[in-house]
């Protein structure tokens, strides 16, 4: 449905005198499936919005190529907005319109005549249950309502992608459920469903695939289930105080059990292992044969964050 | 086509939204009209006019021209608030016509300029002002094309500066030595030569010139059909650079 190839842009922009030049998007090969909710996670200023809005024909790539829903991005930019919907993050809706009126003239926008865009409107209104709201104006509504306005007017012409940038940041949690249900209804329509998120638990929960970007380039590509897999088995998190960190470091670095170690800045070690069960014991008598203490010790299945975490060397909670 | 019906439909919508907030038409009439009662009658001893009637003859064009030009370099700032909203953007993703994206912004501030003029002629009749239904209709053409091109401007310079900050010192500094140079207010005539010289290249002058004659019945004057020329070349120009800043990516 999506395909890129060396997808690029840079920005100028100007600090005091200096012009530096941003590479914002280095590079991006992707592949997204018909009918999958793909997910492109991130820390902010990762370079997921300016791809996104490169693929929506919002501003045009420096390099590379891509092929949307079966239309070149470079040479039939039109035909590409027919066949995509777009919902940007800061909102889309005027304060004075009200739905009704916002979804008709959308519609109308993608050549649809007018009594056609009436029907659409209402049935997109009953769907994303605004009927009620559907004649208020736009500034009456509470951010979750207004949300599900923008996403109802990204699809009002029956994309066959619809491209949702950051659709639940700053939702509260209820109404962030919400629209977690109506993207995947989306998805049961046949949609493909393209979202940006910097939400751990959002990536994993929504997303049938997920590329993680940094820096402009995808660092990872695949279901989250194979991504964690790629971290092969668990995670054992050591607390000790920052003094014996560096010490109880040096302890299991050369452990044949351990497969890969990371120090956390407020000390405490982060252990990568093939299998907690066997590990755990084996880790409390090495560093009890040295005298060190523990505070607490813990097993995890590798999460997202781990993924990030070791193709990146940060953890995006920090970033 | 498509150019026709994407416009009607932005066109459409300003022009709805325009009327649910009728205060604008307060606004725009009251300082016209606040022009026309407290100013004007200065006009006919300082102009040394025969009669009241002859004086408005010379200040209702020139006050619409001011209208025109104002009205227009102005409309910018609504741009950029629907810029901050989100509503351009989502416009562009569509494939509407670029054109017709500013069109029909620019068409709704003509139409709401001729409003003004309609009704600030309307009271100046009062006043024993008489104009030829003719002229004034040619005049009204004048008017609009003035308001399209200024409003075309604004909204190009709106999409580029992309601040209220920036867009309101930049119309100002523009709008100032237009005005003063347009013999706007009172006609060039008393001006010395060195000023009327620097007016000669201030297209607006020869507008007001034009709209001037066209008020006084003297249809066959030059500054006729000179100044509906420039002003028709300088707005085609105007709505292409700004259809132009629609086109490209403006966040």
């Amino acid at each position: 449905m999506i395909e890129t190839r060396g997808l690029r842009k840079s920005f100028r922009s100007r600090a005091g005198r200096e012009k530096k030049t941003v590479d914002a998007v280095r590079g991006v090969n992707l592949q997204v499936a018909e009918g999958e909710i793909f997910g492109f996670l991130g820390p902010n200023g990762a370079g997921k919005t300016t791809t996104l809005r490169m693929l929506a024909t919002l501003i045009e790539p420096d390099g590379g190529e891509a092929t949307i829903a079966g239309a070149d991005l470079r040479t039939d930019p039109a035909e590409v907005r027919r066949r995509i919907g777009y919902v940007a993050q800061g909102g889309s809706t005027w304060d004075e319109s009200t739905a009704r009126e916002e979804l008709v003239l959308h519609a109308r926008l993608y050549g649809i005549a007018k009594a056609e865009a009436h029907r659409r409107a209402a049935r997109a209104l009953e769907a994303f249950q605004l009927s009620e709201y559907a004649d208020r104006k736009c500034k009456t509504y509470s951010g979750g309502q207004r949300r599900r306005v923008e996403i109802a007017l990204g699809i009002i012409h029956e994309p066959s992608i619809v491209f949702l940038d950051e659709p639940t940041t700053g939702l509260d949690p209820q109404s962030r459920a919400h629209m977690w249900d109506e993207i995947r209804r989306l998805r049961t329509e046949g949609m493909t469903v393209f979202i940006t998120t910097h939400y751990l638990d959002e990536a994993d929960a929504l997303c049938d695939r997920i590329a993680i970007m940094d820096h402009g380039e995808v660092v990872a590509e695949g279901t989250p289930a194979e991504l964690k897999r790629e971290i092969s088995g668990d995670v054992v998190l050591v607390g000790l105080d920052t003094a014996t960190t560096p010490q109880a470091a040096q302890l299991l670095d050369g452990e044949p059990y351990v497969n890969k170690l990371e120090t956390a800045d407020e000390g405490g070690l982060r252990l990568y292992v093939d299998e907690g069960a066997t590990a755990i014991p084996q880790i409390l008598r090495r560093l009890d044969g040295s005298g060190l203490t523990l505070s607490s010790i813990e097993l995890h299945r590798p999460s997202l964050d781990d993924v990030f975490l070791t193709k990146t060397g940060r953890s995006l909670r920090e970033s | 086509m498509k150019l026709a019906r994407d416009t009607w439909l932005i066109f459409q919508r300003q022009i709805q939204l325009l009327l649910r907030n009728p205060v604008w038409v307060f606004v725009g009439v009251f300082q016209p009209v606040m022009y026309l009662l407290l100013f004007a009658p200065l006009l006919k001893p300082a102009l040394n006019a025969p009669t009241q009637a002859a004086a408005y003859k010379v200040f209702v064009p020139g006050l619409l021209v001011l209208l025109a030009i104002f009205g227009g370099l102005f409309q910018g700032f609504g741009l950029i608030a629907e810029l901050r909203a989100g509503v351009i953007e989502r416009s562009r993703v569509t494939p509407v016509s670029r054109l017709a994206l500013l069109l029909g912004r620019s068409l709704r501030d003509v139409v709401s300029l001729i409003v003004q003029a309609v009704i600030i002629t309307l009271l100046a009749l009062l006043f024993d002002l008489r104009v030829f239904i003719g002229d004034l209709l040619l005049a009204y053409l004048m008017l609009a094309l003035i308001a399209l091109m200024t409003s075309a401007v604004s909204y190009g310079v709106a999409l580029k500066v992309k601040s209220e900050d920036a867009l309101a010192p930049l119309m100002n500094t523009v709008a100032q030595p237009v005005l003063l140079l347009s013999g706007i207010l009172l006609p060039l005539t008393f001006a010395p030569g060195w000023l009327q010289g620097v007016a000669e290249w201030n297209p607006f002058s020869w507008a007001v010139d034009g709209t001037r004659a066209l008020f006084a019945g003297d249809l066959s004057n030059d500054k006729v059909w000179q100044g509906l020329s420039i002003i028709a070349v300088l707005a085609a120009a105007g709505v292409v650079w700004a259809a132009r800043q629609f086109a490209r990516s403006v966040r």
